[in-house]
């Protein structure tokens, strides 16, 4: 593919191409103040956005460099190179030029003074690979006398250290001076070790394998046989030639798997690399004297927020108010945006007068800009929490509180937050998922949150208690509290069952290890920067879907204009109406006439035998279809479908009548108690909600899990209302 | 005599003799620090009874409890 270079010609170091701008990559151990550094050094220039295919946030801005400007990349925070997932992959790619990626030409390596060998283990692996590093010493205050001298500390890695409180911007000139000088350097492999005579013929043979693109020839420019090495090593590491351990790289030649098979038995090498680099650590930094930074303030607040009883009371207090939050201050903005496009509907309603461009404005454009506008608020709120309480380190206690609950169902410790959030919506809690860092548990989240009772599904289930089970209060909130308590019960059986039967969302073998980093106070402009730029790409990325399918399904519910020749002119009869009353009486009908003969109409029909057995007919047919757009959707529809208006809500009382009124052809009660109770659990199990499949195809970067939502989802619901309505008819109910 | 991380009494300081299981796991585990003859102790255990919480190296982790049975570890 990229021309190599003759390997036996010395090229000199490669220097940027003049006019082009020096890449400099920030990779580094997760919670070492990666990010405030990364904004401290772009400012306002950073900008957000996805690596392909999956949702690895991809940050870059502009570095001011003394010789002028360069791009500064940030990376997920790691704790190691050997990459075994795609997500890991990537910062390996982007690390050493893998997969597409031009490699960086320095980077900087953050080292936490508090955690520094754990921090250098990464550093040392970017040496090996030849990366020109330079490694900026964070977190220096918080060490307080247990920092390490930053001079000491470069002689010991070979490359410049520099000392930066990112927060007073101290060390950033002279982090950027050093930078500059790194792209001067020759580029270098160094390591530490050295390989057994065992090891090292593994490496020839598998280094000799490697595919023309991935020597360093081609990435650099230059032979370095040492990096070349380092590209084996981790390919012997983690490559998986099968079994249960199975990797998830992509882009890996077969030739290269099959290399590395020949020699899977032999691989008892395996810990020598990791065992050498420590062994040079813990030899080499004890010289420097080196002692644990004082964790007495972290352990003092956690023997509160961990304690067994007040560590449980404070974590329900903490999750009730995330919890209600979302009600109190969302809602009001949600009814301010919905009554300022009401009232800016009525005016151009007004301006344009009525007519099908007016009506596609108003009811289409406008109502699906307020459905994505809708969750903006939401989205805002719950990321300014979790954007708190991840960076000040409570959310990593959270799964070490209820990882027990969650283990039980195979899910993430983590999973509890998104789950909870599922309560509200399940679009931002499906963006929530982005805590967990692995895509197993992030998908296997995903597929269950849309089963809790989200607040669309209240008015539902409100207008079908109402209108179809004739009970006392009591039992009318008992029911609704058992609505509640089924979702919980079904989507922590079907995440346990998909983790048993679905291949991909089966428990891979790694530890479940997470990091509790000391206790920090969250940076404002850090946690207002992250909130802004992670809603943002969700109005870009998940709105323009929901807008666009708004717009399909008013078109849906909306055309054909024509009435078939049989109906009556309503024209005429609103002109010859004798009173208001009657015209809007007429109005209505003509509405439920346009809508049972449009498009949704008639797919409300088609539905009619597929939806029979459940004890459902067309209009509840036609209802569901508008309860795509949002499940709240199915009362007005049904609304319109029963001719008394689309401003019915779940208190109307004409509807409620009118429900109860309806009449089967054979004279019967259309909606019985039994076809409530079926209603109400299709509306729980089935996943009828575009903006969750939007935010889910954005989330999981496709459309395979989204479509496999809608799938088991759907069947679910229809197999559960079947037996529920079936069964009740075998027991004697109607 | 061979115990595991997972039986040890708490606060107790022991040290790692090594890790057991798959080699993802096992890499993952000593990528981390918990090599051979690193200092590790168990500083609590969650209220539902897992996971534990450990510290290695001047850091702490939260670890299931069957995990932590898979480290050997010397009192």
């Amino acid at each position: 593919m990229s021309a190599a270079v003759d390997c036996c010609d010395p090229s000199p170091p490669t220097l940027p191409a003049p006019g082009a701008r020096p890449q400099i990559t920030l990779a580094g151990n997760p919670n070492v103040g990666k990010t405030t550094l990364f904004n401290a050094l772009t400012g306002s220039t950073a900008k957000v956005s996805n690596y392909p295919g999956i949702t690895v946030e991809r940050r870059a801005g502009a570095l001011a460099l003394p010789t002028g400007p360069a791009d500064l990349h940030d990376l997920p925070g790691m704790y190691s190179l050997n990459a075994r997932s795609a997500e890991e992959q990537i910062a390996l790619d982007a690390l050493v030029g893998l997969g597409g990626h031009t490699p960086p030409d320095a980077v900087i390596v953050c080292l936490d003074a508090t955690q520094l060998a754990r921090s250098a283990y990464l550093l040392l692996q970017c040496r090996e690979h030849g990366v020109r590093c330079v490694a900026a010493l964070t977190m220096v205050d918080e060490a307080g006398a247990a920092a390490p001298d930053p001079r000491a500390l470069a002689e010991l890695l070979g490359c410049e250290v520099v000392a930066v409180t990112a927060r007073t911007g101290r060390g950033l000139p002279e982090l950027r001076a050093a930078v500059d000088r790194a792209l001067r350097a020759e580029r270098r492999p160094a390591w530490v070790w050295t390989p057994s005579p065992a090891l090292r013929g593994q490496l020839d043979a598998i280094a000799a394998a490697l595919p023309a693109r991935w020597r360093s020839e081609a990435r650099y420019r230059q032979a370095l046989p040492a990096a070349d090495d380092a590209l084996a090593l981790w390919a012997l590491a983690c490559i998986e030639t099968g079994g249960d351990d199975a990797d998830e790289l992509t882009g890996v030649p077969d030739e290269l798997r099959q290399a590395i098979a020949r020699r899977s038995r032999e691989r008892a090498h395996d810990d020598e690399p990791v065992l050498a680099r420590w062994a040079w650590l813990d030899r080499e930094l004890a010289r420097l004297a080196h002692k644990p930074a004082d964790r007495s303030r972290t352990e003092r607040i956690d023997r509160v927020l961990l304690h067994r009883a007040l560590g449980f009371a404070v974590f329900l207090g903490v999750m009730a108010v995330m919890f209600m939050s979302l009600f109190w201050w969302a809602q009001p903005l949600i009814d301010a945006v919905d009554h300022l496009l009401k009232a800016g509907g009525g005016a151009l309603r007004d301006l344009l007068g009525d007519g099908i461009f007016t009506d596609f404005l108003v009811d289409g454009v406008i109502a699906g800009v307020g459905a994505v506008l809708a969750f903006l608020p939401q989205i805002l709120l719950l990321f300014l929490m979790l954007g708190f309480l991840e960076d000040c380190g409570y959310l990593a206690r959270v799964a070490y509180l209820m990882d027990r609950i969650m283990k039980s169902m195979n899910l993430h410790g983590r999973a509890f937050v998104p789950m909870l959030f599922g309560f509200a919506c399940a679009v931002p809690a499906i963006t929530a998922t982005r805590t967990m860092e692995r895509r197993r548990d992030r998908i296997l989240t995903m597929m269950v949150v849309p089963l809790m009772t989200c607040s669309a599904r209240l008015p539902v289930y409100t207008l079908v208690i109402a209108a179809m089970i004739p009970a006392s209060h009591v039992t009318q909130g008992l029911l609704m509290v058992g609505m509640y308590a089924f979702s919980v019960g079904t989507s922590l059986c079907a995440a346990w069952v998909m983790s048993k039967t679905v291949k991909p969302l089966k428990a891979k073998r790694l530890p479940f290890l997470i990091e509790l980093p000391p206790y920090r106070f969250p940076r404002v402009p850090d946690v207002l920067r992250m909130m802004w730029s992670k809603s943002s790409m969700f109005l870009r990325e998940a709105g323009t879907v929901i807008l666009a399918c708004s717009i399909a399904l008013w078109a849906l519910l909306y055309f054909p204009r024509e009435l078939p020749a049989s109906s009556p002119d309503y024209a005429a009869l609103i002109e010859r109406a004798p009173s208001d009353d009657a015209r809007a009486t007429i109005a209505a009908q003509a509405q439920a006439a346009h809508l049972e003969h449009s498009w949704g109409g008639q797919l409300g029909h088609a539905l009619e035998p597929a939806i029979k057995p459940l004890g459902f007919d067309w209009k509840i047919g036609v209802g569901l279809v508008g309860a795509f757009a949002a499940r709240e959707v199915f009362v007005s529809t049904l609304g319109e479908v029963y001719a008394i208006g689309s401003d019915a809500d779940a208190q109307s009382r004409p509807l409620r009548n009118a429900l109860h009124s309806a009449r089967r052809s054979d004279g019967s009660r259309a909606y019985t108690p039994l076809v409530g109770l079926s209603l109400m659990i299709f509306f729980a199990l089935a996943m009828q909600c575009m903006s969750t499949l939007a935010v889910v195809r954005r989330e999981s970067g496709g459309l395979r899990w989204p479509i496999f939502l809608f799938c088991y989802m759907t069947v679910l619901a229809w197999t559960v209302s079947f037996l529920v309505y079936q069964g009740g008819r075998l027991l004697g109910f109607s | 005599m061979a115990i595991t991380l997972a039986e040890i009494p708490l606060g107790r300081a022991a040290r790692v003799v090594g890790v057991d299981g798959p080699r993802a796991f096992r890499r993952r585990l000593l990528e981390m620090g918990l090599v051979p003859g690193a200092e590790i102790r168990v500083v609590t255990i969650a209220p539902l009874g897992d996971p534990l919480r450990i510290e290695v190296r001047g850091g702490q982790w939260s670890i299931r409890r069957s995990e932590a049975a898979q480290i050997a570890v010397a009192l």
